[in-house]
């Protein structure tokens, strides 16, 4: 069994966002970069179950420059056998999705996980675009998957609740929460990490589909109007009358 | 210019979403929908009070495939020339809309939350909610989803023509064995009102709290990280940075200090009300309304008076 995880970075939940040259960047200064958390507690948790339970290999790939390589150890020291890293800066999720098809080709995998969506920019794209470019079902955003020689079994979140599904492999799967538990890497791990191979291959220069032009920051709300907690009818008249919600 | 909306037609009613979605097309230009299923002329072609000229619909299938709603929707892109493609940001616009952008060249703007701005960028969520980003679209066609409570449906027209379609939507690979669906529940990220409770609530037991409230309201029910994390909710109520975004018109937060990760899956809403025991708790600074006072007597107070309201309205 050949899996392969993406795994991109996301800058630290705690992050306060700004933005420099004109609000045309994030401004990146003092900012902790971390694994995207949906890629690393979800997905390459879940791979490396699989492999436990099932024999095979579990390989990260990443499009990112050398400032992604401090994850991506972090990635092998959670337990990954290798590494890929596509060596250009990742500006679109069109020109991700087609760098990564070019990579999950060569390397003919039976499953490729990745998280539901980053947290910086949160679309959820790469995973149906892969599928596409490879010609594999795809299954967004599952909350638990079972293997059963190639048949999978996995249940996805669907409007207003959940289905079961069963698809063959090879198979994109795409991971939100219930999937797995975040695994913490001990020192055993963080030592093993440095020693993991971590393949840097040139880009294939995939288009840019999309080109983020600027960003703002929402309007700081104004000052909270309180309530005396024995006066909910205020709050209900306020909501409605003021608010004009209810 | 032809725009081109794909609506989930499943169900007893259309959700709010396929409203919104019509709305914002007409916005961009002259609208057919595209759909799938069962559902009954009449009720598609009220589509078209709120913009639709025309709606397509394909009868040879009613599940909700993100292989075979691609190839139906790029069938039709091509019969309407559509270059522009409008989704719901839901579940279903995840899956479809990246292999569409893939299978018909056309970049995707995903979680768009307006219309374009006069210089032809779409705003959109970023950050999970903590900034926005204006997109520039670099293909002829373009593919935007809308992220769901963005704007107003709005009924400017009268009943659409619905037509047959073959969508030539091909084989699933993806076998469904069970469908479940929580009945009365309103899906989260659609809800208008919500009601959400955290770690103060001290425990699962003490959950008819919220939902009391929530019943009253006609809200949807939400939740803190760390109460999903306990298992005293189902993950799926948990909004925040890691959990889902949502944005309804208001959000009423009890025993939720409002770390910046769940402020990040809630400050797209219109009216924040914050319940606390502590007058220092952050969430209070991104609340519109506050109560500092401790949930167990604050929210029983507060369902009464809503019902008060209600019988009183």
């Amino acid at each position: 069994m050949k899996i392969l995880v993406c795994i991109s970075k996301a800058p630290d939940t705690t992050t306060k966002i700004s933005f420099t040259d004109g609000d045309t960047k994030f401004d990146e200064s003092g900012v902790k970069y971390i694994v995207n958390p949906y890629d690393e507690w979800y997905a390459l948790v879940k791979g490396l179950e699989i492999k436990e339970a099932h024999g095979g290999t579990v390989t990260t790939v990443t499009v990112g420059t050398a400032d992604d390589e401090a994850t991506i150890r972090k990635a092998l020291a959670i337990g990954a056998d290798d590494a890929i890293r596509i060596d250009v800066l990742p500006e679109d999720a069109g020109q991700v999705a087609a760098e990564i098809a070019n990579i999950a080709k060569e390397g003919a995998y039976d499953l490729v996980l990745l998280g539901k969506e980053t947290i910086n920019y949160n679309g959820s794209q790469v995973g149906g675009m892969l599928a596409e470019h490879l010609d594999m079902p795809f299954i967004s955003l599952a909350e638990r998957m079972t293997l059963d020689g190639t048949t999978v079994t996995l249940d996805k979140e669907i409007i207003g609740g959940i289905q079961t599904v069963e698809a063959e492999l090879p198979l994109i799967v795409s991971c939100a929460k219930g999937m797995a538990e975040q695994r913490i890497p001990n020192m055993r791990g963080i030592m093993a990490a440095r020693k993991k191979p971590l393949n840097v291959v040139p880009s294939s220069n995939a288009a840019k589909q999309t080109t983020f032009e600027k960003y703002a920051l929402p309007a700081p709300k104004s000052a909270v109007k309180l309530i005396d907690p024995n006066n909910m009818d205020e709050l209900v008249e306020l909501l409605h009358n003021e608010a004009k919600v209810i | 210019m032809s725009v081109l909306v794909y609506v989930n037609s499943n169900g007893e009613k259309f959700a709010k979403s396929a409203f919104e979605v019509v709305t914002y097309a007409k916005k961009i230009g002259d609208v057919t929908v595209i759909t799938n299923g069962n559902a009954e002329n009449s009720k598609l072609a009220q589509l078209g009070k709120f913009g639709a000229s025309k709606v397509l619909v394909d009868r040879s299938f009613d599940g909700i495939d993100d292989q075979q709603i691609m190839r139906m929707i790029a069938t039709a892109a091509e019969k309407v020339s559509a270059n522009t493609i409008i989704f719901s940001d839901d579940l279903i616009g995840k899956a479809v809309a990246p292999r569409l952008s893939v299978k018909m060249k056309a970049g995707l703007v995903a979680g768009a939350n307006g219309v374009p701005e006069a210089d032809g960028t779409i705003p959109v969520n970023v950050f999970s909610g903590k900034a926005f980003g204006f997109v520039k679209v670099n293909t002829d066609k373009k593919i935007i989803s809308l992220l769901p409570n963005s704007i107003q449906p709005e009924e400017t027209g009268s009943d659409a023509t619905v037509e047959e379609f073959a969508g030539n939507a091909g084989e699933t690979r993806v076998t469904v064995k069970e469908t479940k669906l929580p009945e009365g529940d309103i899906p989260l990220p659609e809800a208008e009102l919500v009601v959400s409770g955290g770690r103060g609530l001290k425990g699962p037991e003490n959950w008819a709290l919220i939902t009391d409230l929530a019943k009253e309201l006609g809200a949807a029910t939400a939740c803190s990280r760390p109460v999903s994390d306990s298992d005293w909710r189902p993950h799926h109520e948990h909004v925040g940075q890691t959990g889902v975004a949502i944005r309804p018109n208001l959000y009423i937060a009890a025993g939720i200090s409002g770390a910046i990760q769940h402020l990040a899956g809630v400050n797209g809403s219109k009216v924040i009300v914050v319940i606390n025991t502590d007058e220092e708790a952050p969430f209070f600074k991104a609340a519109d309304y506050g109560v500092v006072g401790d949930a167990f007597e604050v929210l029983p107070r507060l369902t009464e008076a809503v019902k008060k309201f209600k019988a009183s309205n």
